[in-house]
């Protein structure tokens, strides 16, 4: 199992053998990370965000100044020769001579697989459109390892905008590949998963899935509850957004009956839809999440790189 | 009763759905040939009830993989000496590339034109395709 010179584009890119290799060692950084704080001294992380996309930016800078490398690119692409109409190939063709690895966000998708066919050098996709995230998911499988010890028999709540979510879209399918994991799918009618990902989930496994649009009668026997962002703009209809942006509100009331060792994750950024009360509880581990992330990105980095 | 010679030496593309002849003949330029060629619509069918049929006076290259992806029922037979001495099958094929634009306009290759996705068929549906670069289903429309 090599993980150097590959590029993630997709989590399905990687094995679970080898998205298991990447967590353990995000953690193993994450417990003791002077054994790494040089290990990619003279390496260059380029960053190509074609949008805007600050947390995502920041937290890969971070992971690798945190291994003693160092970091170029853009972060927007109204300022570089991008406006002036270069193709992704040949954008790609340039900047794999500048970098070692490069990190790519794009508002339409399947722009980092694109960029991955031109790229002599690791390409990781840091979101494309609303198709996929796959560092996001990374992120999420090693807060659970981190808080679970391992990621299976679990039953994992998906709560909010299901259909439109990138984020839910790579966990469910990554999740659905480890060991003994079934689903609560609790969203609005409309904001249910595509149907499509939906038979691929179950043709594939023999996972469990629940679709329901109440939170509460489920809350009591989940191990994780993932939450997320019910976007105003999908809705047609004001009244009727505002009327389920209420019901999914999760408040430190809806936790009374949940398990003393839930996860309460999200992708970040929230809205309304945790309350600030839900902070202080022990269970509440969303910024230990993007804290992770960082860790996450480090252990990618290393491996792709070869650096380990 | 309109009588169509039959040919001496080529291709007869049969079985095709009624409708759908002129828009193959047009997709497959054979209006280019030099060659003569024949255009039957509303033919009776005993399996269609009524079918197209297409003659070819000669043998040209044919792309069957699109010819598959328009109608998985159409036989193409080989004729030699106003003999069939070859019966083609076409298939839906199971990849694709080029044939067809992705329909997603958030695809990247809706902007980098320069891409040609290739499509896989997609799991538990006769006809849609999944792009290689976006993963959003595309029905092909002739
Ligand atoms: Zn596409």
């Amino acid at each position: 199992m090599n993980l150097t010179g590959r590029h993630l584009i997709d989590p399905n890119d990687f094995t679970i053998e080898e998205l298991q290799k990447v967590i353990d060692l995000g953690l193993d950084i994450y417990n003791n990370p002077s054994n790494y704080s040089d290990i990619c001294r003279g390496k260059i992380l380029g960053t190509l965000f074609y949008e805007p996309s600050t947390r995502t930016r920041l937290s890969f800078e971070s992971a690798m100044l945190r291994m003693g490398g160092s970091v170029l690119g853009f972060s927007d692409s109204n300022t570089s020769s991008v406006s002036k109409g270069e193709t992704i190939a040949d954008t790609i063709r340039v900047l794999d001579g500048y970098a070692d690895v490069l990190v790519m966000r794009h508002p339409r998708e399947g722009a980092p697989k694109l960029a991955s066919e031109f790229s002599s050098v690791p390409v990781i996709n840091g979101g494309d459109g609303g198709h996929q995230h796959p560092t996001q998911t990374l992120t999420d499988l090693v807060t659970i390892q981190h808080y679970r010890g391992k990621i299976s028999n679990l039953k994992v709540a998906f709560c909010g905008d299901l259909l439109f979510g990138r984020t839910v879209h790579s966990l469910l399918k990554t999740l659905s590949r480890f060991p003994h994991i079934s689903f609560v799918l609790i969203s609005p009618e409309q904001l249910k998963i595509p149907s499509h990902l939906r038979d691929e989930i179950i043709s594939n496994t023999n996972v469990e899935i629940i679709e329901t649009q109440s939170l509460e009668d489920h809350i009591n026997e989940v191990d994780i509850l993932y939450m997320t962002r019910i976007q105003k703009e999908r809705f047609f209809n004001e009244e009727e957004y505002v009327k389920l942006k209420d019901s999914y509100v999760l408040c430190k009331d809806k936790l009374k009956n949940a398990k003393e060792d839930l996860l309460i994750l999200h992708p970040l950024p929230r809205v309304n839809e945790i309350n600030y009360d839900v902070d202080s509880d022990p269970r509440a581990k969303y910024f230990e999440q993007a804290k992770l992330g960082v860790y996450a990105r480090m252990a990618l980095m290393a491996l792709v790189l070869g650096v380990i | 009763m309109l009588k169509v010679t039959s040919i001496e030496r080529g291709i007869v593309i049969d079985h095709i759905s009624s409708g759908k002849g002129l828009k193959i003949f047009q997709k497959l330029s054979l209006d280019k040939l030099n060659t003569p060629v024949v255009l039957l619509m509303n033919v009776q069918s005993k399996e269609l009830g009524k079918k197209d049929i297409i003659k070819i006076q000669d043998f040209i290259d044919l792309d069957l993989r699109i010819l598959g992806l328009i109608d998985p029922n159409i036989t193409i037979n080989i004729i030699e000496k106003d003999q069939i001495v070859e019966k083609k099958k076409v298939e839906l094929p199971q990849k694709v590339k080029g044939l067809f634009q992705c329909k997603n306009p958030r695809c990247i290759t809706s902007i980098d034109t320069y891409v040609e996705p290739e499509f896989t068929l997609a799991k538990n549906s006769r006809r849609k395709y999944k792009c290689s670069y976006c993963e959003e289903l595309t029905e092909y429309k002739l």
